[in-house]
């Protein structure tokens, strides 16, 4: 008898969960959305999220709100979603920290590619080599020639571990073949402003940190990463253009949604960031900040999957290369 | 003559009907926040940004900064009445103010708090008008040994912090170095101390141990004696300071105001020591030391005036540089670039009207604040008599409401529980953890800074001594060392002497 309680009740929980999955998946959204973003508000990462929730909740008929679930570089953020119901309610914006983290930490709350579905890529924001404004090299081969005739002296500011400027900067020694004294900050606002007072020498960092420093002539741009030049910088090469063949490296976002979400629902979702990338404000705000909306190509899942899985590749030696962890 | 241009820009801005509207919002909210405790000006900020995606940028900007400043008031509301700092800042507050309450005179501590960054907030706002861009240049001097320098200043000047045992201040003091020590070490990346607790990657949250040691130990030592709590109670003697109040806070304030201003500049974390600083100034120029810790009034008006000073000046980096000074300078980065406002080095010259707008504010939303908060005095200072059984349960309510709300972070809220219970352990040792805030809040900066001058100069440590603003700041720890050290060592002395009659 007691058997045959428990099998009814059991029977009734699935039943009722399994029509709750139907019901969200046909009327969705039928509440406001939660979008979790692994950094603090106010940063880059919230900036562009800000930005495209807005859009996205005009086509969903429903708001997205911002979530800042920082710390822990982004993992924490990531961990809460992971763990969360995949109905649809809760979803995560990160950037390339999400292919990076998976070397990064050891040993992480989630697998990277087994814990999520996918929605799309949002944006891919280029990086900028930069250098104190006085420094004497005129160009970019001549900054690298700077760089390894003064290997030991020539200091590169970033972040801190598994932020862009770490992951450029690691990039950059890699690319010239030359280790150069890494200083560390906490956050992008103290590493920019000793690059400004002169303290140190070069950084590599996202445009929407850089963009209004090159222009105000405070700190000196030597290349930017992206395949082509930017219409905000327009008189800065290419890196490949400069000399550096095959540098090019972007902080790419992408929305992910918590594993067994229904592919209806990350394909509603899908549909709404699309709608969202072609919003002129948004496309005009990332403008200023020196990038531009992913191609709608690329605001699909499958687009996101591909670039997590080939980002995963690229940076896994990279990192292991030096040999830095962040556990 | 340009500059009364650009103030007259400035004002015109600012007191259009809708941005005054805006000031008003922002300071109340500003306020109503800082007198919740442990809810600050981050989270609430971060809330309100979607909504200003729908207003003018100075409107929305005017607001927000409002808001920052405006809590700096309420935080000291909290600090004062019931010894529980919100930030770093009203941490010194509420050593001498929280005595002053104790002994009936809530309404003159909260008066003078009010007045003192009153003349702080007008002072510096002027400063921040006429000298923003040559006091940038002096603030990108800094670089990672001049901090260092400055912060060993600030550890030595926490030994003043103290009014009782000078050894138990600097136990507290190591105490606070070693639990900053809790998170990722930045330039290794190893967890230091997390007890393998991802949650703490990023160290303890400075709210919820402040709240701790200070807050929660401070309820369990009025639960402790259930008979003689009605100490607050009793007798509030006149809401409003005397003139001889007002006679001794003026200098006080003033000095406050210059130290405040002065650190306030330094992105690296100087207004963080502008409270401190200026209470140890306060209590070494004092012809009454001992006052201190039992309710000194120029305990009470030199930091909060430093404190206000270091809040305005804090804005020169954003607005000049374009750089956050802190989290809450990072929200209005945010919201600016919603806006369409990248703020950066242009800033001024490319939105005069945003630019001085803003500034122009400061000095109106101070003025409201003034304005709103002495009548309000009375209602504060009548929360007290609301009975303890009512009260504690909503500041523990919205202590961990505010705590979460700074990260969403539940491990936060056991380090509340954590830090109460050490804290009240303390208390009954007799020891303060004002020092103890300190240490927490510097050990980061003095390690980060060490470190970063190490790797900068190739491991030379001779780079703190050649470097001439390093040198000098490490000449004044020596000097305040010596100074604050000189009564105890006389007194020694004295003591050995007359062993030996």
């Amino acid at each position: 008898m007691k058997f045959f309680k428990a099998l009814a009740c059991a029977t009734a929980v699935a039943a009722v969960a399994l029509s709750s999955t139907v019901a969200s998946a046909a009327g969705y959204p039928e509440r406001s959305i939660t979008m979790i973003v692994p950094f603090s508000a106010g940063g880059p990462t919230d900036t562009v999220s800000r930005l495209v929730a807005e859009a996205m909740s005009k086509d969903l008929g429903q708001q997205i709100i911002i979530e800042n679930v920082g710390g822990a570089g982004g993992t924490l953020g990531a961990g809460r979603v992971a763990n969360a119901e995949p109905d649809g309610y809760t979803v995560l914006l990160h950037h390339i920290g999400m292919a990076t983290s998976a070397t990064l930490y050891r040993k992480l709350a989630y697998d990277t590619l087994k814990s999520f579905e996918y929605v799309g890529l949002v944006t891919d924001v280029p990086m900028t080599i930069v250098a104190r404004k006085d420094m004497e090299a005129k160009d970019l081969k001549g900054l690298i020639d700077y760089a390894k005739t003064h290997k030991d002296t020539v200091t590169v500011a970033n972040a801190g571990i598994g932020a862009a400027s770490h992951l450029c900067g690691m990039l950059f020694m890699s690319a010239i073949q030359t280790a150069l004294v890494t200083v560390p900050y906490k956050g992008t606002g103290p590493a920019m402003t000793d690059l400004l007072g002169g303290q140190v020498d070069i950084m590599c960092d996202q445009t929407t940190n850089t963009t209004k420093q090159i222009q105000g002539g405070t700190i000196k741009a030597y290349a930017v990463t992206s395949p082509k030049r930017l219409d905000v910088l327009k008189d800065v090469p290419t890196a490949v253009e400069a000399g550096l063949a095959g540098f090019e490296v972007g902080i790419w976002h992408g929305i992910y949604a918590p594993k067994g979400t229904p592919a209806a629902v990350t394909e509603r979702l899908s549909k709404a960031l699309k709608v969202a990338l072609k919003d002129p404000n948004v496309a005009a705000r990332f403008a200023e900040l020196g990038t531009a909306p992913s191609p709608e190509a690329d605001a699909t899942p499958a687009a996101l999957k591909a670039k997590l899985e080939s980002e995963i590749a690229r940076w896994k030696p990279v990192i292991q290369s030096a040999g830095q962890y962040a556990d | 003559m340009e500059l009364f241009h650009n103030l007259a820009l400035g004002f015109s801005t600012a007191s259009s009907l809708a941005n005054l509207f805006f000031c008003l919002i922002g300071v109340l909210l500003g306020t109503l926040i800082g007198v919740l405790p442990g809810i600050g000006a981050t989270a609430t900020i971060a809330m309100l940004l979607p909504i200003t995606f729908q207003l003018e940028p100075v409107s929305s900007l005017i607001m927000l900064a409002g808001i920052y400043y405006g809590a700096q008031y309420g935080g000291s509301t909290t600090a004062i009445l019931i010894n529980m700092p919100g930030e770093s800042s009203s941490a010194v507050t509420a050593i001498d103010g929280y005595q002053m309450a104790r002994k009936g005179r809530a309404g003159a501590a909260l008066a003078i708090a009010a007045l003192g960054s009153f003349f702080a907030g007008t002072v510096s706002t002027f400063l921040v008008a006429v000298f923003a861009p040559p006091l940038t240049k002096i603030a990108l001097e800094f670089g990672a040994a001049e901090y260092f320098s400055l912060m060993v200043v600030g550890l030595v000047s926490s030994i003043a912090l103290a009014s009782g045992s000078i050894v138990k201040a600097l136990a507290m003091v190591v105490l606070g170095l070693l639990l900053g020590l809790v998170g990722t070490d930045i330039y290794s990346g190893a967890p230091r101390f997390t007890l393998g607790i991802r949650e703490y990657a990023d160290g303890l949250n400075f709210v919820a141990v402040a709240v701790g040691v200070f807050g929660i130990a401070e309820i369990l030592r009025n639960l402790e004696g259930e008979k003689n709590r009605t100490v607050l109670i009793t007798k509030v003697t006149g809401l409003l300071p005397t003139r001889d109040d007002f006679r001794k806070m003026f200098a006080p304030v003033v000095r406050g105001t210059i130290i405040g201003s002065a650190l306030g500049i330094l992105p690296g974390g100087g207004a963080i020591l502008a409270a401190f600083a200026s209470y140890t100034v306060e209590k070494r120029v004092s012809k009454t030391p001992q006052e201190f810790g039992h309710g000194a009034i120029a305990g009470v008006a030199g930091p909060e005036s430093a404190n206000n000073a270091g809040a305005q000046t804090s804005f020169i980096p954003l607005l000049t540089l374009g750089i956050p000074a802190n989290p809450v300078m990072a929200l209005m980065v945010g919201a600016m670039i919603i806006q369409g406002i990248v703020p950066g080095p242009n800033v001024a010259t490319e939105q005069p009207a945003l630019f001085w707008g803003i500034i122009a504010s400061m000095w109106i939303g101070n003025l409201m604040l003034v304005v709103l908060n002495l009548p309000l005095i009375g209602l504060w200072v009548k929360l007290l008599t609301i009975p303890y059984y009512v009260l504690f349960p909503i500041i523990m309510a919205f202590c961990s409401i505010g705590v979460y709300s700074v990260n969403s972070n539940v491990y936060d809220l056991y380090a509340v529980a954590f830090f109460g219970f050490l804290g009240y352990a303390l208390v009954k040792l007799r020891c303060e953890p004002a020092p103890l805030l300190l240490g927490f809040v510097l050990g980061p900066l003095l390690e980060e800074n060490l470190r970063r001058a190490m790797i900068l100069s190739r491991g030379d440590p001779s780079t703190f001594v050649t470097r001439p603003i390093s040198a000098t700041l490490l000449a004044i720890a020596l000097v305040v060392l010596v100074v604050v050290l000189l009564p105890s060592i006389r007194a020694k002395r004295e003591e050995v002497f007359q062993d030996e009659e």
